[in-house]
């Protein structure tokens, strides 16, 4: 190689260095907003309104006896507004507050706002919702309402799907995990960035309860490898991977309101998931790619099949 | 806590229904049968331990890949069925629940496990949305993820008060730890924090249940028990057919106006402002 080409490769990989960290720069993330400009963010400029909002005070009443300082709006932003033109209700989960834990009022929050957009669905006006979720599950100081608020919401998830899309954009390190994965699981959409996870039991929660030969909750490339949203959209468990930049989860939140409902929900297509799982063998332990499109094709001795194929009850 | 996980399961979906054996080609965890109670002829389901289990961490009664999914497939092959006949009779659904949690695992993790149990949940909701009574007979341990995927999407709950039931969002032991306490102190202010109890008479104080039933000998039950608990089911079924088919009457109860006081007021909020 001469001393020419060198200095010319130097050169390229100096300005393609100098573009990509442009890009990021240039980039607004979208993690690092709090979750009140997080659901603001999305909203068409002027028509964002907060309601149930910190000056309502409507707090939780069993925090304060177990030593925890209550937070005026529960951790859970709900916001009512315009998103390109669409009526769009976006509640959003402060991860910061209690790890973005379910309590009473968050969870009643949540699942009233649904209601109130079915309401307005039934009435023939269209609205869709957005849950920005940043939230370990349940808040195991409110455990037996928290998990009973769970339930109700993925109830009004259902409930309102059928008219309007329900749209899980997990975007956060705190991930989405516990039973709001179900909440994600039951939504019409899933967004996720490289950066958020997914999954129904967090790494420390099974080491604890099946020990750190199943999983090793100190293996952050193992972590990642299974629940981060790159994997979960290779499995097709997510609908869109999309880098943690405000515009681009704008655009993308906006392409799939447009969209509207699918015609079938991925926790509808119980024979093609199931049929997933039987083809595998469960013998040794798993590795992440098992669920690939390309060992599926080998496990199952055919092409990965379609995500819109089964019928919808 | 039990060690007999998912042993009043098999008793209870036995003495209801004449069977224990499972649908064949579906794993041997959950146990599907179609038997009359009053007028109806209702299906039953039920998850129980399966020792020889393919999956190591869904072997002792936890609801895990196979038997979440399993769950979904025979709800909305009821669902398809009344379906297609019109304008029939949609037939009840009884969840006979004696769950230890969900599958902690990570096979099940790469598996998606919560999409499986939300398919569960998604089937039993459906189901209640199309008309069909869901009702949850609570007879052992109700916990978590294996409660939300199995049971918690019923219009009505029935639960036998003994304290061999537990209704909760996680073990008493892992409870302690996460949130710093030991045992003695989450119990200390379990007395005080009615959500924190694992005394399914204080979760009977929430307003989410249907009815709490007094069953002596929940493990060997008499006929006139057996009997008691059909008629209670059969009321639910009534029950639930009056509507409303969401899960309203969880927050409407009279107990929910004093113990989900906060939720109620939240509602009543956002509805105000709604339109504002």
């Amino acid at each position: 190689m001469t001393d020419s080409a060198d200095i010319a490769t130097g050169r390229d990989r100096a300005k393609s260095a100098l573009t990509l960290s442009q890009e990021y720069l240039q980039r607004h993330s979208f993690i690092e907003l709090n979750a009140r400009e997080r659901a603001q963010s999305l909203f068409d400029p002027g028509t964002a309104r907060e309601l149930a909002g910190p000056f309502d005070r409507i707090e939780s009443p069993w925090l304060f006896v177990q030593g925890v300082t209550p937070q005026a709006d529960d951790g859970c932003i709900v916001m009512r507004g315009t998103i390109d033109g669409n009526e769009t209700v976006v509640i959003a989960f402060s991860g910061a507050f209690q790890g973005g834990g379910i309590g009473e009022v968050s969870g009643a929050k949540l699942t009233a706002a649904l209601d109130l957009a079915c309401i307005d669905n039934e009435k023939g006006k269209p609205t869709s919702a957005v849950m920005l979720l940043e939230t370990g599950g349940v808040r195991l100081q409110e455990a037996n309402l928290g998990l009973a608020a769970v339930a109700e919401i993925i109830s009004s998830i259902i409930a309102l799907r059928r008219d309007a899309p329900v749209i899980s954009v997990i975007a956060g390190p705190v991930g989405c995990f516990g039973g709001m994965s179900l909440a994600a699981g039951v939504s019409s959409y899933i967004v996720m960035t490289p950066e958020g996870r997914l999954g129904l039991n967090g790494p420390e929660v099974i080491e604890e309860e099946s020990g750190v030969d199943e999983f090793d909750a100190s293996d952050r490339s193992l972590i990642w490898s299974i629940f981060g949203g790159q994997q979960r959209y290779n499995q097709g468990l997510a609908d869109v991977l999309v880098e943690d930049d405000t515009d681009q989860i704008i655009k993308t939140v906006r392409e799939l309101i447009a969209k509207g409902v699918p015609a079938v929900h991925r926790s509808q297509q119980v024979d093609l998931y199931r049929s997933r799982i039987a083809a595998l063998d469960a013998s040794s332990q798993w590795a992440p790619s098992v669920w690939s499109a390309a060992s599926l094709a080998r496990s199952t001795g055919r092409n990965q099949e379609p995500v819109n194929e089964e019928e919808k009850h | 806590m039990s060690n007999f996980t998912g042993i009043r399961g098999r008793i209870w979906f036995k003495a209801l229904t004449g069977h224990e054996a499972p649908t064949p080609g579906d794993p041997p965890s959950v146990l599907t049968a179609d038997a009359p109670i009053g007028d109806d002829n209702a299906r039953f389901l039920c998850v129980v331990p399966d020792h020889d289990s393919r999956f190591p961490c869904a072997s002792h009664g936890e609801v895990g890949l196979e038997q979440a999914y399993t769950l979904a497939a025979r709800i909305r092959e009821i669902i398809g069925a009344d379906n297609a006949k019109d304008g029939g009779k949609k037939r009840p659904i009884i969840a006979i629940v004696d769950v230890k949690s969900q599958a902690y695992g990570r096979r099940e993790e790469i598996g998606g496990i919560h999409l499986a149990a939300a398919a569960s949940a998604d089937a039993y909701a459906t189901a209640r949305f199309a008309g069909h009574p869901v009702i949850s007979l609570i007879v052992g341990q109700a916990i978590s993820g294996g409660f939300l995927t199995h049971g918690y999407q019923a219009n009505r709950l029935i639960a036998f008060a003994d304290k061999e039931v537990l209704i909760h969002a996680m073990h008493k032991e892992p409870a302690a730890r996460i949130t710093r306490r030991t045992v003695a102190q989450l119990e200390a202010l379990a007395k005080t924090v009615t959500p924190l109890s694992y005394d399914v008479e204080d979760y009977a104080k929430l307003g989410l249940l249907y009815q709490l039933l007094h069953i002596k000998n929940p493990e060997a039950p008499s006929p006139e028990e057996i009997s008691l608990v059909r008629d209670t089911i059969s009321a639910a079924i009534a029950d639930a057919r009056q509507g409303p088919f969401d899960l309203r009457t969880r927050f409407e109860s009279e107990a929910a106006l004093t113990a989900r006081k906060a939720s109620r007021q939240i509602r009543a909020r956002l509805e105000q402002q709604w339109n504002q």
